[in-house]
């Protein structure tokens, strides 16, 4: 192979290439037309849309002054002045944080009550395993949300909607990842404890419940950081916490509340986040451990 | 009989919890227990409520079966499309925006230390916030409609996938841009010829997995007035439409099965 057929090879494959792009280019740029035409998301609207939004974020900025940052709550401009509410939205965090920890440990009650009979090497027959599956799957497609809407008539508007909601929709999320997990473990205990003569219930307990735990807690508390998102939205349907005072400030327009709400649960998140990452890595070590 | 209360003594581990390992668990269940009675307390979790409301939870269940259309099935297929454009056209924007950032955000293109932390950190910020409370703003600041759900999805979209990008590009082998530095090519031909090749696919798939999340979470931004097919389950929810709603949340969940479906097929063709 000489120089010149390397060169024509080369070609060759490059034009193929940039003509694949430029189909997939081209459809996307189809997508693109057909779905800004549904969804009224032309750049006109776009160009409209832009000043108002920048106008709005603006105006979510805190009135800081650094001179007076550190005043009292009187002065105009500190940050406690921004923060003037900040003893009622702390504890609305912290009423949203233990939501959404009851609602995590409901849903993950649950989840592995019906787990073990998901699991494809665990379920005593195929029609369990079937079934299981498609009852976790109904849990989990509704997001939470939608449950919070339906709850919320049923159980009035308050807390208790927003966990059960949420405690719902983890049921679905958690039950088939501990499922996948059981389906992961190691099946020689379980065959010897078939051999002694244990039952059902005790094989998953001690064959199969002491291996996947580390695992079960590292899932339970990723879910748990979702759950605390999920949680400080709820209350836009009147679900509790600290997104029902959300919804509120945002209504009435009140934007340095809620540029004070959204810093506050960024940060409330974040420390969650920090702490459960660390917990995590602990669950997971533990199983080297042992 | 002595040996083994030598050894009791000698390895009291080898016998079971020792008392003092007995009372810290009975300690810890205790506080588990109280945590729980001050919850209920609180959140007013009665059994008369529980009872009241699983029992009205059935009522609506049962009006659920069967799942009927409603007069209004034209609404309800338009609030879908709506949905799913919403989702498509978000994540597509939200991509553009987050394909720069994502090579700001990685340490093996931006080498500075404190500025990889500022633009991480930053990245972090925005994602705490709830792709719900973007939507309610957008909602305030261009009124209600499905461009509002758009600019919610991009808005928080981009923060997401930016981190993802930057952590994929972080991932890749850093032995082609040595070679472009190596044969003098500019810090823009390093990450053109270098980088991009590797880490093209990976955006793609990521990008796509982001449409396939935004789809479920498009259908419940009209919750708030931000368009789409959420605008119609809420409706019907408020006046208690309950076989439309489940007829609702079934289209809801074949649309998804099928844009994950159809998802996974390009998906597959882009890496393979």
């Amino acid at each position: 192979m000489n120089a010149s057929a390397i060169e024509t090879a080369f070609r060759a494959q490059r034009r193929t290439k940039r003509l694949t792009a430029l189909g997939g280019g081209a459809l996307l740029l189809l997508c693109m037309l057909v779905s800004a035409w549904v969804a009224e998301a032309w750049p006109s609207s776009f160009i409209a849309g832009a000043p108002r939004v920048g106008e709005y974020l603006g105006k979510l900025i805190p009135d800081l002054r650094p001179a007076v940052l550190f005043a009292g709550t009187k002065t105009q401009g500190s940050l406690a002045y921004w923060m003037y509410r900040l003893d009622i939205w702390l504890w609305l965090l912290f009423e949203t944080s233990q939501m959404a920890a009851l609602a995590t440990l409901l849903g993950a009650s649950a989840a592995l009550v019906l787990c073990f009979p998901a699991a494809a090497n665990v379920a005593p027959n195929r029609a369990t395993y079937v079934v299981f599956r498609r009852v976790l799957e109904l849990f989990r497609c509704v997001p939470d949300i939608v449950y919070a809407l339906i709850l919320v008539w049923t159980f009035g508007v308050g807390p208790l909607a927003g966990i059960l909601a949420i405690a719902l929709h983890t049921t679905g999320a958690l039950g088939k990842l501990f499922a996948e997990a059981a389906e992961n473990a190691d099946m020689r205990p379980w065959e010897g404890l078939r051999a002694v003569g244990a039952n059902w219930v005790e094989c998953v307990r001690f064959a199969m419940f002491p291996q996947v735990l580390p695992n079960f807690l590292s899932y339970v508390l990723l879910r748990f950081e979702i759950n605390v998102r999920g949680a400080t939205v709820i209350g836009f349907v009147g679900a509790g916490g600290i997104g029902q005072e959300l919804y509120s400030v945002i209504s009435f327009n009140y934007y340095q509340e809620i540029g004070a709400i959204v810093v506050l649960i960024v940060l409330a998140v974040s420390l969650i986040d920090l702490v459960s990452e660390r917990l995590r890595t602990r669950a997971i070590g533990g199983e080297h451990r042992e | 009989m002595s040996d083994l209360a030598e050894l009791r003594a000698r390895f009291p581990a080898a016998f079971g919890l020792t008392t003092g390992q007995k009372l810290l668990r009975l300690l810890g269940a205790a506080a588990f227990v109280a945590w729980l009675a001050v919850l209920c307390v609180w959140f007013e979790i009665t059994p008369a409520r529980l009872g009241r409301g699983i029992g009205g939870l059935f009522v609506i269940l049962r009006q659920m079966i069967p799942p009927s259309s409603g007069t209004q099935w034209q609404d309800i297929l338009q609030g879908l499309a709506e949905s799913v454009a919403m989702a498509f056209f978000g994540t597509v924007v939200a991509a553009c925006f987050a394909f720069p950032l994502g090579f700001l955000g990685s340490r093996n293109v931006v080498m500075n230390w404190l500025a990889h932390f500022t633009i991480r950190r930053v990245f972090d910020g925005f994602r705490g916030v709830d792709q719900l409370i973007w939507a309610l703003a957008f909602v305030r600041a261009v009124g209600l409609g499905p461009l509002a759900g758009v600019m919610a999805i991009t808005a928080a979209e981009v923060f997401v996938l930016a981190k993802q990008f930057a952590e994929a590009i972080e991932n890749a082998d850093s032995r082609q841009p040595e070679a472009i530095v190596a044969t003098g090519g500019t810090r823009l031909a390093v990450i053109r010829f270098g980088l991009l090749p590797q880490v093209l696919p990976v955006l793609l798939a990521q990008t796509l997995y982001a449409f396939e999340s935004n789809t479920r979470s498009a259908a419940i931004l009209g919750v708030v007035g931000a368009g789409g097919i959420g605008l119609q389950i809420a409706e019907r929810i408020k006046v208690r439409y309950w076989s439309e709603v489940s007829f609702i949340i079934i289209l809801i969940l074949v649309t998804v099965a099928l844009i994950d479906f159809l998802s996974a097929r390009v998906r597959r063709r882009l890496i393979g």
